[in-house]
């Protein structure tokens, strides 16, 4: 069984982050990281290869050149190899035109399986997974917190505000895992330096049949009219307690019943 | 007339509240573009509430009475939203921004040539289009989008976004869907449902007040005193990613970057630093109270009151001063 794993570069959540003039992000003004959330689903693809459930693991990322430091990142954990989509053209695609593009580049790869991590931190749509499945015409499992594969059928249990449900489908099938699922393990050295000579393919959007008109900013579906830094907020009231408990609890009990909470 | 559709979220039976929220701006957005306000609601149980979506803005409703419908279905409940934007004059449809909707939203823009922004925090209506404001990069900054013009225009608001007014409509002209489902819709079957509901406490994304706990608390125990404070005061119970690591408390009640964005009317962190991760998934709290011992925790530099002291005596002397003025 293939298993595929998308990833995505994104900016340091810790960092400054700035638009440029076409209401992009301005990657260049911040350090780039692996998703944070990517971590998840690596994880979750090296357990089941790992447990016999499949052979080969690749990493699918689309973005700049500069995307290689976070696909070389995706590879040291254990991936085999790892495919990068890089194209003047993707740039400003919204979450359905990547969603185009991840489809189209996975058509090639022929997974059983594509792992992806919930969401990105950037952009925090949670809508590329199931778009991904519907344009491939695929069973989506999303939000998964548990993982099972047997035979052709994949269970996954699917957390939602009230719990989890039970899910299972046959494969191929897409699914989105969330950090219930397990707890990431760290890059070995080893890994780090094999993956320096993994292989690595890159392609570019005519190389993988997209249709150019179908992504790419002046092509995005959602279209940022506007954005601002949010306003600074203005201090409010701290309150020191003297460490009986009682000050502190008094002065925010005063507090709430003035805005009417109690 | 366009229609603009309201997808109603239900649980147990009735209308989530945020479905009253979602009808209230759907009321202000229809107001401008003169669309009328059309709530669909997928599985049974509507009748009861017919009404009641009427008297909150919705002058017609869609009802697929089915349990294929029912629950975290997403290709039926696709499949049924397509026919009615298919067999329709469908403007935009606003949803609510859970797990689920957002994957029903994607399949659906996908066949119906459609754009969606997410994790609205407003949404009004600018040239005849909708224009949704959201939050991005965990917050920092604050953008407003819209669908390209000519597209389905799907929009999902966070739960709280907007207050529930009732309006003075009246009830709804009752639509009864048919739906053949396609062979590919049923081919995800739901084996079982797993429920992890905390007795009467509300769930964090409709809960007007959230109590939150983090690795200030030092041990699960902790978020006793947290289920004890919450339930002093109606609200529910999350908390930081380094509490759920821990195992102290389920992931599910996870708030910020990587868990469940929340903007209740008062958000309280015990033991909650503040790191920008948390912060993003809390910040549009209306009002921010932190109890932490840190005086330099950076939750304090965007405080409406906070309290530095030690959260395992200031909580409970908060608890029973809460209990005294209510006369409990």
């Amino acid at each position: 069984m293939k298993i595929v794993v998308p990833v995505k570069r994104v900016p340091d959540t810790a960092g400054e982050k700035k638009l440029s003039d076409d209401m992009t992000s301005d990657r260049e003004s911040v350090e780039a990281v692996l998703n944070p959330l990517d971590e998840w689903s690596i994880e979750t693809a090296l357990q089941l290869k790992e447990a016999g459930k499949a052979d080969e693991i690749v990493a699918l990322c689309i973005g700049p050149e500069a995307a290689q430091a976070t696909v070389r990142k995706a590879l040291s954990y254990g991936l085999d190899a790892a495919v990068q989509v890089t194209d003047e053209g993707v740039h400003g695609s919204d979450a359905l035109g990547i969603a185009r593009i991840l489809a189209k580049a996975l058509e090639d790869l022929d997974a059983d399986l594509v792992i992806f991590g919930s969401q990105s931190t950037d952009a925090r749509t949670c809508i590329v997974p199931a778009a991904v499945a519907e344009l491939l015409n695929r069973q989506a499992l999303t939000f998964a917190r548990h993982i099972e594969i047997d035979g052709e059928t994949v269970t996954v249990h699917r957390e939602h505000e009230e719990g989890w449900d039970v899910v299972e489908s046959s494969l191929p099938a897409i699914v989105s895992v969330v950090e219930a699922i397990n707890e990431p393990r760290y890059p070995s050295f080893k890994g780090i330096m094999a993956a320096k000579s993994k292989p690595l393919d890159t392609k570019s959007l005519a190389d993988i049949g997209v249709d150019p008109s179908e992504v790419g900013l002046a092509n995005a579906a959602a279209q940022i009219q506007d954005a601002q830094p949010r306003p600074p907020k203005e201090a409010g009231t701290i309150v020191e307690d003297d460490g009986s408990g009682s000050v502190g609890a008094s002065a925010l009990a005063d507090w709430l019943q003035e805005k009417k909470f109690i | 007339m366009s229609e603009l559709l309201v997808l109603i979220d239900h649980g147990a039976g009735k209308p989530r509240k945020v479905s009253l929220q979602l009808l209230t701006a759907a009321r202000r957005l229809a107001a401008e573009t003169g669309d009328t306000i059309a709530a669909v609601w997928l599985g049974p149980g509507a009748g009861d509430h017919a009404e009641t979506l009427g008297r909150f803005g919705a002058q017609k409703l869609y009802h697929w009475d089915s349990e294929d419908a029912h629950g975290y279905v997403t290709l039926p409940q696709v499949e049924a939203l397509q026919k009615i934007v298919e067999d329709g004059d469908v403007a935009g449809i606003l949803f609510a921004s859970t797990n689920h909707t957002k994957d029903v939203a994607s399949r659906l823009a996908i066949r119906c040539d459609g754009g969606i922004i997410t994790d609205c925090s407003d949404v009004e209506v600018e040239g005849g289009r909708i224009l949704g404001t959201k939050e991005v990069f965990g917050g920092d900054m604050i953008s407003k989008a819209k669908v390209a013009e000519g597209k389905l225009q799907l929009f999902g608001l966070n739960t709280n976004a907007v207050a529930a007014e009732e309006g003075d409509g009246g009830a709804p002209e009752v639509v009864s869907l048919d739906v053949s489902l396609s062979e590919d819709a049923t081919k995800t079957k739901v084996v079982s449902v797993e429920k992890q509901v905390s007795g009467e406490r509300p769930d964090i994304a409709e809960a007007a007040t959230v109590v939150a706990g983090g690795r200030g608390l030092g041990e699960e125990e902790g978020f006793r005193l947290m289920e004890e404070l919450a339930d002093t005061i109606g609200a529910g119970v999350g908390a930081s990613r380094a509490a759920t690591d821990a195992g102290w408390y389920p992931h599910r009640f996870q708030i910020g970057q990587t868990g469940r964005t929340i903007s209740p009317s008062l958000y309280i962190g015990c033991g909650i630093s503040g790191a920008i991760q948390h912060r993003a998934g809390m910040q549009t709290a209306q009002n921010i109270v932190p109890i932490n011992k840190d005086p330099d925790a950076p939750i304090f530099s965007i405080a409406d009151f906070g309290v530095v002291g030690d959260l395992y005596k200031v909580v409970p002397a908060l608890i029973e001063e809460i209990k005294k003025r209510k006369g409990d």
